[in-house]
């Protein structure tokens, strides 16, 4: 067996479960949205570990970067409803 | 305080769960494979028309899955169309994010093209293509554009729907001559899988870019080109 | 050789199903909906991520094409899924 591979595959797994354990964790909306982000990146780079480029480059790029994007906006209308309803210019949810 | 669901029956059902699903999945790894699908499918490769494995599957042998896949991407657009009017959009950008904005859409429409094309024989194909031009469409979006570069919506309504029609008719075109719902001819295959393969990049890179707008472009004279 | 490859499919399948659990118990614990959104999106990766450790055959094999294809399919669904309660919840709001 490849010892140099096996320490990386630990590292990876860890720090994989790592960041899913604080994106999940984290009660403040934007920092959970940019912990998944980065959490989809980094699934992206097992994924070309495990001999999928294709999934890796979909995952980077939809996974991660689309769907961030997409929460992003939603985490910054979520945390100014609570902390101040009229935040100054953002008038992304206006009618 | 202890509140039994949250602390004696949700970590208990969580524990079943992951016990059963570490088991058989400890099966499944272990366990003596018979024929698998995968020698079928890596056997076939050469004669689908296409030397990407990945790609083969997506558009050839499993051609149904990915047909109905733009579907429920179809469907999703639609959904989010009839939740109501996409909002007034971002602010304008600044000169330095104006200027880079316009250097980065050309050059992500450009690798969208380049991703496309190589697909058929490494990684990547219609869908990361679709993404990269969705990824233009956010971009203009958060710059300031107000349709994230999507043409108008009677317009934008054909776009979205070019790749479930050209899957569609390509399927029953063949079925007409005779050789079944989306069975290709041998030697055509490589430029039927191209034609329906740019048709869903199209369509994949508007929907994405429509949703992102999150709501159903309202109506503006002054929109931009189409990505 | 094969070893080696079922320690990698253990290793990466059993951290899938890890994925699963931590994003189900969020998923059941936690009440805002962009938490809830987020705790799925984890759920998905974590069968995306034992589809893929299911296809993996070694380091210079050819991995099984057909998981590759579904989970293709998966993260495109699952994004169009969540854009899609996205603008529930921004409706919901309203």
């Amino acid at each position: 067996m490849n010892a140099l591979l096996v320490i990386f595959d630990l590292l990876l797994t860890l720090t994989l479960l790592g960041l899913a354990v604080v994106t999940l964790t984290s009660r403040e909306p934007r920092r959970a949205v940019i912990l998944f982000i980065a959490f989809g990146l980094l699934l992206a780079l097992v994924w070309a570990r495990l001999r999928a480029p294709d999934l890796a480059l979909a995952e980077a790029a939809i996974g991660a970067g689309l769907s961030g994007a997409l929460m992003l906006a939603a985490a910054r209308r979520a945390s100014g409803r609570t902390t101040s309803p009229a935040d100054s210019g953002d008038a992304e949810d206006a009618p | 305080m202890i509140r039994p669901l949250e602390h004696i029956l949700i970590p208990v059902g969580l524990i079943a769960v992951g016990g059963l699903l570490g088991w058989s999945f400890f099966l499944a790894v272990t366990g003596e494979a018979g024929e698998r699908l995968a020698a079928v499918a890596l056997a076939h490769v050469p004669d689908s028309g296409v030397s990407n494995p990945v790609t083969s599957v997506l558009l050839n042998f499993r051609a149904y899955d990915t047909l109905l896949e733009l579907a429920v991407l179809l469907a999703a657009l639609l959904g989010i169309w009839s939740l109501g009017t996409a909002g007034s959009g971002f602010q304008p950008a600044a000169s330095v994010l104006d200027g880079m904005v316009a250097g980065f859409v050309p050059l992500l429409i450009l690798s969208a093209g380049y991703m496309l094309w190589v697909g058929a024989y490494a990684p990547g194909g219609a869908f990361q293509a679709g993404a990269l031009l969705g990824a233009a469409g956010v971009m203009l979006a958060l710059a300031g554009h107000r349709n994230a570069g999507l043409p108008s919506e009677g317009r934008l309504r054909l776009l979205v729907a070019l790749g479930v029609f050209v899957f569609a008719m390509t399927g029953l075109l063949l079925m007409v001559v005779g050789d079944g719902f989306l069975t290709y001819p041998r030697g055509l295959a490589k430029w039927l899988i191209l034609i329906i393969e740019t048709a869903a990049t199209l369509s994949i890179g508007a929907t994405l870019a429509a949703a992102y707008l999150g709501g159903r472009p309202a109506a503006h004279p002054k929109s931009g080109e189409a990505t | 050789m094969t070893g080696q490859v079922l320690y990698a499919q253990l290793l990466y399948g059993g951290s899938g199903i890890v994925l699963v659990l931590l994003g189900l118990w969020s998923f059941l614990v936690h009440a805002p909906l962009l938490r809830k959104l987020i705790a799925i999106n984890v759920m998905g990766a974590g069968v995306f991520h034992i589809l893929v450790a299911i296809a993996y055959r070694g380091i210079d094999t050819a991995p099984d094409p057909v998981p590759h294809a579904l989970v293709l399919t998966g993260i495109v669904v699952a994004v169009s899924a969540t854009a899609l309660a996205l603008a529930f919840g921004k409706r919901l709001d309203q």
